[in-house]
């Protein structure tokens, strides 16, 4: 029995120091093989401040939005959001027609919500090698088109979105050879320093696809309009083996090298893209501007120093809630409150381990939800106590009523939990179809706490209290059931 | 041992002494919606360095603007809560420009909701779906988990009945608490009322499961005896963990922050309602569904 019992708390006592360490605070992201990323409580706008805006489709009465270019919207939206320095930003489909955009700690809403509408930019610039350490890096790129001196580009007016004929770039068509390595981020943040010469804009492209060639390799064809086709021809005959940057609002999205003259209008970037990447530049080489017109709906700003005083005083609400509800078990069960005290303990770790792993936006009502999901915790416990109590007092030994009290508070334990996990879902669901993050922070913390508790019940308060009574044989005397 | 349903009549009336109020309330003032569901305009701002102006100084420069009539309320010292019809971002920033040229001072934004009435009208009619389809999913859920037990819908029934009556208390109280003192029906109070809904089920499913139980291993008993007995025997859990709970949430009201402080009262009293709803009438229910009372409830003229 003792080796039963020891060998289940193995597993267990690994799990709450896996918890303990994710738990504490790691300011620098986690690098584990070749994974790398930030283990950090994500705060939601209500505990940090800062805009959240909800915008829908505005179209004709009648016509409905298309997923994708919902989607493409999205994309795009979330380019120019990060553009705006913001830690954080998210940018969501919510429901069939709205964009919820939330952009934690900034000031100036106004500006903001200027430049998530603006109509986005698309340009192919000259690039020199040593540009290639700003791929990726919003806003680094400064071109003499915003400027206003270059003879060649035109205003980005209505870049067209009409699909010309679908043509398949065929092999006399040049190829353009993206560059094969893509260079490291560095911690310092670039900015180019030189004015890079816009060739075309976004306004003479008609149409990029992804396409495949006969081995399978995939790149993104384009077709660009007559002008177009003239002005590139001119600079790619002159500029063969020379970088061409596409940029995008002032990022570099991606950097061809030229490697024949493309005169007939037509060409295909190639490169190690994946499926995703592939995907992600035609779209970007299509949708310069937002494939769907959209129109504030709804808009929230939230001032830092609500949100701080919000977080501080929920959190200390937490640890009060907390000592409170383990005095409470501890006096009223005797042993096994103290080992629920324990596993509530290992419950809390567990659940802000999650929290921080998937990550959870925490907002107010979420801090509510896992409060309140501490209560439910104690429930499955008290429910089983009390089944243990009962079964004591009707004459069974401490191991019987343990095990009795186990299985048989079991069915309504699960019962209630799942009844709860349903509401849940539903909340969730609502609060998404709305961008009402409030309530979808709530729903998940709420399951989440309800689905660690069912595990720390079940798992870990019968494993400690197994343990406790193997190695102490006095306690299993009634009287320390609180009997 | 304690008769619980023997006395199922006073409960009941104990409910309606309760919910009849604030269902009068209800009908009389109506709900206090917030603009989450009627669209418009919130704006709360904190002067400093300067007299903050009366509300019928910022009600005159709203109009002078032309933003339409707003409501404005003092909410501390320095701060004011203005509600109007939609602004956007750009009417926002004027509207604030003009409040420091007027009354002086440094004026910071705390809070900046713009809501278009289209979006409010749809949250309302799919909070409204939100709540009947967690409704159904819970009815169905109930009727599964006890298809052992003969007459298994009404366990699912008398749960949703005992929900209700958790909603209608809390419905009402919201109803007296707009009236008298400014609160509002928000997004917030939506997802109280929906734990609200999942707590009380949650409660009467532990004792239904004890229902269940003894069914199974007492198939003699008379039936109201077996409930009151279920009753009993679960009473300090349902106690218990209805403390444990109340615990939790009376430390986020009096130490949390106020953001939360009503949402956090309306758990309260829905939880405190969702037990007793679980305990004195979702199972006495039964009772009286399975004697079929009402055909004698006419005859005796209660």
């Amino acid at each position: 029995m003792t080796r039963l019992y020891t060998h289940r708390l193995l597993p267990i006592l690994l799990l709450i120091a896996l918890t303990v360490w994710i738990d504490l605070p790691h300011p620098d992201p986690v690098r584990i093989g070749n994974v790398e990323r930030t283990i950090d409580v994500v705060r939601g706008l209500d505990l940090q401040g800062g805009l959240q805006v909800l915008m829908e489709a505005d179209l004709p009465p009648g016509a409905t939005v298309r997923t994708e270019d919902l989607q493409t919207a999205r994309n795009i939206i979330e380019n120019r959001v990060n553009g705006l320095g913001v830690s954080e930003p998210v940018v969501l489909v919510a429901g069939n027609n709205r964009i919820l955009v939330e952009l934690p700690g900034i000031g100036d809403t106004e500006q903001a919500v200027a430049t998530i509408r603006q109509t986005a930019l698309l340009e192919f610039v000259e690039l020199e090698r040593a540009d290639l350490a700003l791929v990726g890096i919003p806003g680094a790129i400064r071109t003499d088109f915003g400027l206003g001196t270059t003879e060649n580009a035109s205003v980005a007016e209505t870049p067209t979105t009409t699909p010309a004929a679908a043509s398949t770039p065929t092999g006399e068509a040049a190829a353009a050879e993206s560059t094969p390595e893509t260079p490291q981020p560095t911690a310092q943040v670039f900015t180019s320093d030189r004015i890079l010469h816009t060739v075309m804009t976004g306004a003479d492209l008609a149409e990029a696809l992804v396409t495949q060639d006969e081995v399978g390799n995939l790149g993104v064809s384009f077709d660009l309009t007559e002008r177009g086709a003239q002005v590139f021809g001119d600079y790619t005959s002159a500029h063969v083996g020379d970088l061409l940057g596409i940029v995008l609002d002032g990022t570099l999205i991606s950097a061809p090298v030229i490697n024949q003259p493309i005169t007939e209008g037509h060409g295909i970037i190639t490169g190690q893209f994946t499926p995703e990447e592939a995907n992600g530049l035609a779209v970007q080489l299509r949708f310069g501007r937002l494939p769907v017109p959209l129109r504030v709906v709804e808009s929230k700003s939230v001032g830092p120093t609500l949100g701080e005083d919000s977080l501080r005083k929920s959190a200390l609400a937490g640890v009060i809630g907390l000592a409170v509800v383990t005095s409470f078990m501890g006096l009223y069960y005797r042993l096994p409150g103290l080992i629920a005290d324990a596993a509530l303990l290992v419950y809390a770790l567990l659940t802000f381990a999650v929290f921080k792993l998937i990550p959870v936006t925490l907002t107010l009502p979420g801090i509510a939800g896992f409060v309140l999901s501490i209560g439910v915790a104690v429930d499955a416990n008290v429910l089983i106590f009390e089944r243990m109590k009962e079964e004591l007092r009707s004459g069974r030994t401490v191991e019987q009523a343990i095990e009795l009290g186990f299985s048989r508070a079991w069915p309504s334990i699960r019962d209630s939990n799942l009844s709860t996990l349903i509401t849940c879902a539903i909340l969730y669901w609502f609060g998404s179809a709305f961008g009402a993050s409030l309530v979808k922070g709530f729903s998940l913390t709420l399951a989440l706490g309800v689905m660690a508790s069912l595990f720390t019940a079940i798992s870990v308060t019968r494993t400690f209290l197994h343990v406790v009574l193997d190695n102490l044989r006095q306690a299993a005397r009634p009287r320390w059931f609180g009997i | 041992m304690l008769n619980i349903v023997g006395k199922r009549y006073w409960f009941f009336g104990l409910s309606l002494l309760l919910i009849v109020p604030g269902m009068a309330a209800l009908s009389i003032w109506g709900l206090p919606l917030a603009i989450d569901f009627t669209g418009g305009s919130l704006l709360e701002v904190r002067f400093e360095g300067a007299q903050p102006p009366a509300p019928a100084q910022v009600v005159d420069l709203y109009l002078e603007l032309g933003f339409g009539e707003p409501v404005v309320q003092s909410a501390a010292q320095d701060e004011i809560v203005a509600r109007s019809r939609t602004l956007d971002e750009t009417e926002r920033a004027a509207l604030v420009r003009a409040m420091q040229e007027h009354f002086g001072g440094a004026v910071t934004v705390l809070r900046f909701e713009s809501v278009g009435p289209a979006v409010g009208a749809e949250v309302t009619r799919r909070a409204a779906g939100a709540v009947g389809l967690a409704a159904l999913g819970i009815l169905a859920y109930i009727t599964y988990a006890f298809r052992t037990v003969p007459g298994a819908y009404r366990y699912g029934l008398a749960a949703i009945v005992a929900m209700l009556h958790d909603v209608a208390v809390v419905l009402g109280v919201a109803a007296i608490l707009g009236h008298f003192f400014g609160w509002e029906v928000d997004a917030l109070f939506l997802t109280a009322l929906l734990t609200i809904i999942g707590f009380s089920v949650h409660d009467t499913i532990v004792v239904f499961d004890r229902i269940r139980e003894n069914q199974r291993l007492h198939r003699r008993l008379d039936y109201e005896l077996l409930v009151n007995h279920s009753i009993v025997q679960t009473l300090d859990r349902s106690i218990n963990t209805q403390l444990t709970v109340m615990l939790t949430l009376l430390a986020l009201l009096l130490f949390g922050g106020v953001t939360t402080r009503r949402f956090v009262t309306v758990l309260l009293i829905g939880i405190l309602s969702g037990t007793y709803s679980s305990i004195f009438n979702a199972a006495p229910l039964l009772v009286v569904w399975h004697k079929r009372e009402w055909r004698r409830w006419f005859g005796r003229g209660a």
